[in-house]
């Protein structure tokens, strides 16, 4: 019922024109036209002064940085019970709003309620209650947000989903497990030296990285909650870039344990690894398709880094990239139809995206300094590393270029990014 | 999706506007929901359609929250062996040309004298420490620094140095000598490092 209601709505209700009012208070720096953009006021939550967060500016945050919304402020408070003035709406070119309020429980707790209309057809879309305390009112304002574009779009939401990045401040090297929009971080673990590609376990509770405190790479892996970690490899050489299985029971990793960089499968509980490439030269950066078949990897074997792709037990090895002499970074999307990746141009470094069906390329960003993509659980943006005007930032970008939105949070250097699992309960 | 059901779906949306809802007469019900810890974002909601009240849940302390480990000062203590400070004397770096890991000859002299010492001393431990500029992905930089690490393992094993004494390993570009982001420091950048053990 909701899906086809949803559905109904996108077809009657693509109008245009809304003007965007900027939550001034809430820095969020998001640029760029997206052709399709549903334009929905969000009406201050009633009573939202009363909370240490600022809900309603969050979930508008979101929706933005979505690049599928176009969102606008009508100017009216109203709450979840109140029926919005349609006519009034409807002047204003935008075709759903969100209502809602915050109230402030005897014993501490927040009761947070929102209703989303359609002010197309006149029509209640639903809302829903939250209980919450303070540390969770972040958490809340995303999840309304996930609700919000899942009854507009049919998608799911990946607002309420975490993100693990890296920061360094002189030798200080911190890796970070935050919101999907960068707030709200906390430290998983400081080192004196360098941590370098973190990687979310399908689960979403753990992270396997590379650490470089025992003076050479060593893979871990790390439970968020406990804080324990394990290594899962330190043979001699190096080890690094770990890759989960979607089942979460193995990971790929490169080895240099028998000469070269080459790329092995071990199980996450450690033992024997099993090599899976070989070639004379550099495999690295592998990544699992999300059926678990095959891995996409990097590799130097014809004179320059492309992307190859091996069944994941071995076997014939067939190239994917063919443009340009230096392809990096492969990630796919959850539907696997896209590869992400970083592709040199000159002397950029290009966020790319290639059509695996059709093999059509395109390149995403504006930036000259783009690293590390991963996808969104729901497949419907891109989270990178890059440089804005020097200095390293984190960016999400719509498929199709049109919406890139900065991350805030830390300030001089920030980098490895990986977008978290959808979480179940 | 069939014509009937479209139909008929239609018809429910038009009804629904047509009875309305009257003002303030939309209850919000606190129907006691499943415990949402953090990150879940589905399970126990109920799918609120137009004519459905609102459903509650619970936004409980998040289960997943992140216990810092803090790893400073856990630096292992070098061993103490009179072997670790390597040959006397002797430079302890190499330096290579953009995106090369071939040994420039005004180094031989450089790795002759480090298998010198190791052949004369079998105990000897050396770790070749591959690094490179900071462009390009820090993962195949990685690989790159390995590739240099190797090349000068190489170079020691051709003079007769037993493999068995030389671990390779790679920084990439995570361990820069100088920083900047010209030549002058990107080629201080591209080395090799002897690290006696």
């Amino acid at each position: 019922m909701t899906r086809l209601v949803i559905a109904l709505f996108a077809l009657l209700g693509l109008c245009f024109g809304a003007t965007h009012t900027a939550y001034a208070e809430f820095k969020v720096e998001i640029s760029g036209v997206g052709i399709t953009q549903i334009p929905i006021g969000i009406s201050e939550f009633k009573g939202a002064d009363i909370a240490p967060q600022k809900i309603t500016q969050i979930v508008a945050a979101d929706l933005e940085r979505s690049g599928q919304f176009k969102t606008s402020n009508p100017g009216t408070s109203i709450d979840e019970n109140t029926r919005p003035d349609f006519a009034t709406l409807k002047s204003k070119n935008i075709d759903g709003l969100l209502t809602g309020s915050v109230n402030r429980l005897a014993d501490g707790r927040y009761d947070i309620r929102y209703r989303l209309w359609d002010t197309v057809r006149n029509q209640d879309l639903g809302g829903q209650s939250f209980i919450a305390f303070t540390p969770d009112l972040r958490l809340v304002a995303h999840r309304i947000a996930d609700q919000i574009y899942e009854k507009m779009t049919g998608d799911k939401g990946i607002f309420s989903t975490r993100i693990t990045y890296i920061t360094q401040h002189a030798n200080r090297h911190m890796l970070w497990v935050s919101d999907a929009d960068g707030e709200n971080a906390q430290a998983a673990l400081t080192s004196p030296e360098p941590i370098i590609s973190p990687s979310w376990s399908p689960n979403g509770n753990e992270l396997a990285y590379v650490s470089f405190e025992g003076r050479k790479p060593v893979v871990y892996i790390h439970d968020v909650s406990t804080g324990k970690r394990r290594v899962l490899a330190n043979f001699r050489g190096s080890n690094s870039a770990p890759a989960w299985s979607p089942d979460g029971k193995s990971l790929a990793v490169t080895l240099t344990k028998e000469g070269g960089s080459q790329i092995f499968i071990i199980d996450a509980k450690g033992g024997d690894p099993r090599r899976i490439t070989q070639s004379g030269g550099i495999d690295t950066e592998p990544v699992f398709t999300s059926d678990g078949s095959a891995i996409y990897f990097v590799s130097d074997r014809g004179g320059s880094p492309q992307i190859y792709r091996i069944p994941s037990f071995g076997g014939p090895v067939q190239r994917v990239t063919f443009n340009g002499t230096y392809n990096i970074s492969p990630t796919l999307s959850p539907d696997g139809k896209w590869m992400a990746y970083i592709s040199r141009a000159g002397n950029s470094f290009k966020l790319s995206l290639m059509d695996l069906v059709t093999d059509k390329v395109t390149t995403l960003t504006e930036t000259t300094h783009d690293e590390k993509p991963s996808f969104a659980p729901n497949g419907k943006l891109i989270l990178y590393a890059t440089k804005v005007q020097g200095k390293e930032a984190l960016m999400t970008t719509t498929l199709d270029g049109k919406i890139s939105a900065k991350l805030s949070g830390q300030t001089s250097t920030i980098r490895e990014p990986h977008w978290g699992p959808f979480l179940k309960p | 999706m069939n014509k009937t059901f479209i139909s008929l779906l239609l018809a429910l949306l038009l009804t629904a506007c047509a009875s309305g809802v009257k003002l303030n007469e939309v209850p919000v019900v606190d129907k006691k929901g499943s415990d949402v810890s953090s990150g879940t974002s589905g399970s126990g909601m109920s799918e609120i359609s137009s004519s459905d009240s609102s459903s509650s849940q619970q936004v409980q302390q998040p289960k997943s929250s992140v216990e810092p480990v803090n790893s400073l000062g856990n630096d292992k203590a070098s061993n103490q062996d009179n072997l670790s400070a390597g040959p006397a004397n002797v430079e302890k770096i190499v330096y290579f040309d953009y995106d090369s890991y071939t040994i420039k000859p005004e180094f031989q002299s450089t790795i002759e004298a480090h298998a010198q010492f190791l052949k004369a001393n079998n105990r000897a431990k050396l770790s070749l420490e591959g690094h490179t500029d900071e462009r390009g992905g820090r993962e195949y930089n990685l690989a790159l620094g390995q590739k240099r690490a190797d090349a000068v393992r190489q170079g020691l094993t051709l003079l007769g140095v037993n493999a068995a004494q030389v671990e390779t390993v790679s920084f990439g570009e995570e361990k820069p000598a100088m920083q900047g982001n010209d030549e002058s420091a990107f080629s201080k950048n591209r080395r090799a490092e002897f690290f006696y053990k």
